[in-house]
């Protein structure tokens, strides 16, 4: 069944990342780290359907929110990037999806992997533990190009600085920022040693990104000993936008 | 009624030109059928061509496996709106099969292991269009898309490929089939988005 939801804000993460924030009729609520389906229609019928994580926490006012990036090749990002204003309707499907979700219920250890825009659900599962009565403790390991290229950057630092359950590690794979001890480059098996939960207490990981990303960081984290049924994955289509 | 989207017009890719009308590419291979899927175990699997009356032509899976067998590349339409391109198989054409029975019928009943039913025209299983297939993507078919073998008949909806295909009677009248009882299309031609009776 599609929703109809009215966009009530924009805002931009980086250059090519857009924030829309959407009012939706009848909305049921969903779990951190669901997604949805977006359907865009032409004057002349022809239709376009993606999916998009949401990134808003789980809240009773049926606002979700929803992280774009726009691709250049993209047919549904550019639009919702740049033509989108506020006011505007939006017909959606979902949520969607009931694996790669964190639950308040949870209290074991959560590490959290993101590769660019995989970020997108994890931001959810930050945001839905920072308004949920919990203990457990999160950890976000987060993988960009560069320093712009990092999404909801205050955010994440006021979290981690005030009610402390989340730590947030960058690796910057193209230009690490100036001061920098570590070099850009890719997560490796000594950062997965020096900033992910040790195997030995059974954290759940969440690792979402490119299917290369995903791929290679679940190669690591089993290499570490980490049981491959305690590793949930999400992975983008290979060039960001989700088919 | 879906709302227009103020100023989009979309991308519409070359690929979106090989779709028949309201489909959608997909690269998943959605499952979708009326019931269990049956377990037919190789031992006793049968594929039998008959005349309604009497038994024209009969194989077991050895006989049948032992007849030639083609590889080809097809398009797939679900009626539920995905489309999956380029999709590769491996199986005995009808052509084949059909020319081991002497044929006085126009149309055909295809019958399946699990009892489900669809019916053609006689036509639309010839020349080189419609095919018993055991194998897919180079590994044996499994049961949920129809294994150990299904019909295929890709110019038509999926739903006229029969899964688990188990008997073809050939017929002078044309009756309808399981899905088609239900208020699908008699044929079923996806690029002219015969999708229900009356279209």
């Amino acid at each position: 069944m599609w929703r109809v939801g009215t966009v009530i804000a924009l805002r931009d993460e980086t250059a090519a990342v857009r924030t829309i924030t959407l009012e939706v009729s009848n909305w049921s609520g969903h779990v951190a780290g669901q997604h949805v389906d977006v359907r865009l229609t032409a004057s002349d019928g022809y239709s376009a359907v993606r999916s998009y994580s949401i990134a808003s926490a789980p809240n009773p006012r049926g606002l979700i929110e929803l992280t774009i990036e726009r691709l250049p090749d993209g047919e549904v990002s550019p639009y919702l990037t740049q033509e989108l204003v506020v006011g505007d309707l939006l017909e959606l499907r979902g949520p969607i999806g009931g694996w790669f979700v964190w639950r308040t219920e949870q209290t074991e250890q959560i590490q959290l992997i993101a590769g660019g825009s995989g970020v997108v659900p994890l931001m959810s599962m930050i945001r839905s533990r920072a308004l949920a009565e919990s203990t457990a403790r999160f950890r976000l390991l987060y993988s960009v190009h560069e320093p712009d290229a990092v999404f909801y950057k205050d955010e994440l630092q006021a979290l981690s600085d005030s009610d402390g359950f989340v730590t947030v590690d960058y690796v910057y794979t193209r230009a690490a920022p100036k001061g920098s001890i570590r070099p850009p480059g890719r997560i490796d098996a000594a950062l997965i040693a020096n900033t992910t939960w040790p195997a030995n207490l059974l954290p759940t990981f969440y690792v979402c990104g490119s299917t290369s990303f995903v791929e290679s960081v679940a190669g690591l984290l089993i290499a570490s000993s980490n049981r491959p049924g305690n590793i949930r994955t999400e992975r983008f289509g290979p060039t960001g936008e989700r088919q | 009624m879906a709302i227009v989207s103020r100023g989009f017009s979309g991308k519409r890719h070359a690929a979106d030109k090989k779709l028949p009308p309201g489909q959608y590419l997909t690269t998943d291979f959605p499952v979708l059928s009326a019931g269990p899927t049956p377990k037919a175990s190789l031992e006793n699997w049968q594929f039998t061509i008959d005349d309604g009356a009497k038994v024209l032509k009969k194989w077991d899976w050895k006989s049948f496996r032992s007849l030639p067998s083609e590889t080809f590349t097809v398009d797939l339409h679900c009626v539920t709106r995905w489309s999956k391109l380029d999709t590769t198989w491996e199986g005995v054409s009808l052509d084949a099969l059909l020319s081991e029975v002497k044929i006085d019928a126009s149309y055909v009943f295809v019958h399946s292991y699990g009892d489900y039913t669809t019916n053609l025209p006689l036509n639309d299983l010839l020349n080189n269009k419609a095919w018993i297939a055991f194998r897919f993507d180079g590994k044996d078919l499994e049961p949920e898309h129809g294994g150990p073998a299904r019909l295929l008949v890709p110019h038509l909806y999926l739903w006229k490929s029969a899964k688990w295909v188990r008997r073809i009677t050939l017929t002078h009248e044309d009756k309808p089939g399981f899905w088609e009882g239900f208020g699908y299309h008699n044929y079923g031609d996806p690029w002219r988005e015969q999708r229900y009776w009356g279209e």
